[in-house]
This record gives structure tokens, sequence and C-alpha cells, in this order.
């Protein structure tokens, strides 16, 4: 039961991302367009489907939250092999050029939060 | 000595979950004792990684950080952009399709802006900074959105390789902002609901970044940052060379 859990992540993972990849190449672009959303997607509506004709079993969903768990360890080892050395040493435009539009981006939010639909 | 390098680097996935379980042991306790549980253990050890990275690629001047260190090579599949997907994708269990559902619209527009003034700041900055051919300054522009659109746009260009390098140091920079600045920020841009994680996904568009940002914020709000900004890199790919590129040259 377990393992069918993780399956079916793993399921929803592979179809989301070749439909990201096929995407990108229909699109001609070298990137993947939405892989990692259209596999959530997958998985939201795959846990829907079988929680309503009783098919998704307690123990399927440990398997899925074991890696949700995994989460944060995994983001760790990944900042650990980000090539920080590169993002400072590359001068004074790099570092603006990274900074500056994010907090241009941030002056939106409360904008846009105010345009979004609430619960 | 050899024989025990050899021996981590062939098991480097199992050396790798030891590590960052010392790394998430030893920033907990931080937490607690240095800053009395306000800085949440997660954000410290994010933070921790990205100091090891830097002193990592001081010490070997690679481009993988801890990875290039003997022994410590398994952090690149622990870290890669596989595990790294499979598990934001597996934190979508229980996100509410209602709610995406309902946002969907603000998130998509809170995507274009994101991309269109990164785009426009980061390319103004570089033209302030003495940079004036079009290509360039898309390149550029382009690493301001994230560090995968910068050198996609720049090849396609055809633009010189130490701009490239400039403008995936920008796209870097950026990740590296978000990783550490969204949990700090949050309670003043009113970060908490799921709705404000899409708009903060599409907005910010780094996947890396907006995803370690959250779980240091919040892990709930991790599934619905993550939505948004996933398709943030491919739509950023899709425009710099184009339509933003020949507006750039119509502008010059």
């Amino acid at each position: 039961m377990l393992l069918r859990g993780v399956a079916l992540l793993a399921a929803c993972f592979v179809a989301g991302q070749i439909l990201g990849e096929t995407l990108g190449r229909f699109l001609g672009i070298q990137a993947n367009v939405g892989g990692v959303g259209f596999a959530m997607l997958f998985l939201i509506l795959s846990q829907n489907e079988l929680e309503k004709r009783g098919l998704f079993h307690l123990e399927m969903g440990e398997g899925v939250n074991f890696w949700s768990k995994m989460y944060i360890p995994i983001i760790v080892a990944m900042s650990s092999v980000q090539n920080v050395r590169v993002a400072f040493s590359n001068g004074l435009l790099a570092l603006l050029a990274g900074i500056i539009p994010v907090i241009a981006c941030l002056a939106l939010m409360p904008l846009l939060s105010k345009l979004a639909p609430k619960d | 000595m050899e024989y025990i390098i050899t021996f981590l680097d062939k098991n480097g996935l199992v050396f790798a979950f030891l590590v960052t379980g010392l790394i998430m042991y030893f920033s907990e306790w931080i937490s607690k004792t240095l800053t009395r549980g306000k800085i949440p253990g997660s954000a410290i050890s994010i933070f921790m990684g990205l100091v090891l990275a830097y002193f990592a690629g001081l010490e070997t001047l690679g481009k993988k950080g801890i990875a290039d260190l003997p022994g410590f090579s398994g952090f690149e599949l622990m870290g890669g952009p596989m595990f790294r997907d499979f598990a934001i994708v597996s934190t979508a269990m229980g996100a509410s399709f209602a709610i995406i559902k309902k946002t969907g619209p603000i998130g998509v527009l809170s995507l274009f802006l994101g991309v269109i003034i990164s785009f426009s700041v980061g390319s103004i900055i570089a033209y302030a900074m003495g940079i004036t051919d079009a290509e360039s300054l898309t390149t550029i522009g382009a690493g301001a959105c994230t560090f995968v659109v910068g050198p996609v746009t720049g090849t396609a260009l055809g633009a010189s390789s130490d701009i490239i390098a400039i403008s995936i140091a920008a796209g870097v920079v950026k990740s590296i902002l978000v990783t550490i600045g969204t949990p700090l920020i949050a309670p003043y841009i009113g970060l908490k609901t799921p709705q404000s994680a899409m708009i903060f996904g599409g907005l910010m568009g780094t996947t890396s970044g907006t995803a370690a940002g959250l779980a240091a914020t919040d892990p709930k709000l991790v599934p619905y940052g993550a939505m948004t900004a996933t398709f943030y890199t491919g739509l950023g790919c899709l425009m710099c060379p184009s339509v933003l590129y020949f507006l750039m040259r119509a502008i010059l």
C-alpha cells in the first residue's frame, strides 16, 4: 500500500513533467513549461477521484507524505550545491540586477493581494 | 583515507542524508538556544547550506557547492532537480483545488507582471551601468528573471559568454535573496494565505528560491507558491528572446 502511494506520486510526476517538456518543445523553447504545476494538479485530482471511489487508503497517503516531509532536507541539500561563490564574485552589476528587480516585484504584492478573491 | 572517500562517494546519497541531518540538528539547536525559536530551524539550515556552498566554492573553485568536495558528491543527487521537483509535487497532496482555481487568473497576471518587471528593471540597471547593445541588455534582463532564462536567452541571441555569466549570477543572487528574505519579509507583505503564496510565486518565479523561502515561512504555503512559480521560467524563456527582445530593439 505504501508503495502504491509513492507510485501514484511518481506517475503524476512523470506525466506532468513530460507534459511540461512537450509544451516547451511545442512552443519552440528549451525549457520545461509548468511541468511541476501539471504534476501537482494531477496529484490533487487523482487523490480526489480515488477518495470519491473509496480507493484511497491511509497508507497510500503516508507514501506521499514521506516525500513532503523530506522536502526541507532536500531544499537544504539544494542550497548547499548552489554556485554561491559566482553570485558574489561576479561584480556589482550581477548583484544589483539580482536584488533590485525582486524589490520592484515585492512592491506589487499588496496591490495584487487586494485583487485576489477571498475565501 | 583514500578508501574512505571512495566509499563515501560510492554511497553518496546515504552520506548526504547523514550530513543534511547533522546540519538540520545543529540548526534546530541554534534556533532554540541563540534565537529562542524566533528564526525557524529550517530557515537557519537553508542559510547554513548556502554558507557551506560558498566556502566549498572558494576551496574548490567548482560550480556545485559542497558536491565538489571529495566524499560529498551525493549532494548533487539529493539537492538536484529530480528530488526537488518530486518533493515539491508531493506537497500538493491535501492542497485545495478550489483555491487554486479561484486564484488562477490573478496568478497568471502576477506571472506576466513578474517577468516583465524583472526584465525591465534588470535591463535598466544594465543600461545605467554602461551596457548599450540590445542583445546584452536583453540577456541581463532575462537573468533578472531566473538563472535559467538568462543563459537560454543569451544563447538564443548570441550574447557573449561574460554577459551570459553575469545573467546567471544575477539569477543566482535573486534565488538566494528570495530564499533568505521570504521568511523575514512575509509579515510585511501579507504572505500568509494560499492566495498570497500563489501571487508571490508568480511575481518571484525562481522555483528553488520561492519553494525554499516559503518552506521557511510556512510549509503549508509551498504547494501554492510552487504552482505558479513553475510556469515562470517557461514564460520567461518564451518572452525574453522574442517579444521583449523586439521591444528592446525598438526602444534603442
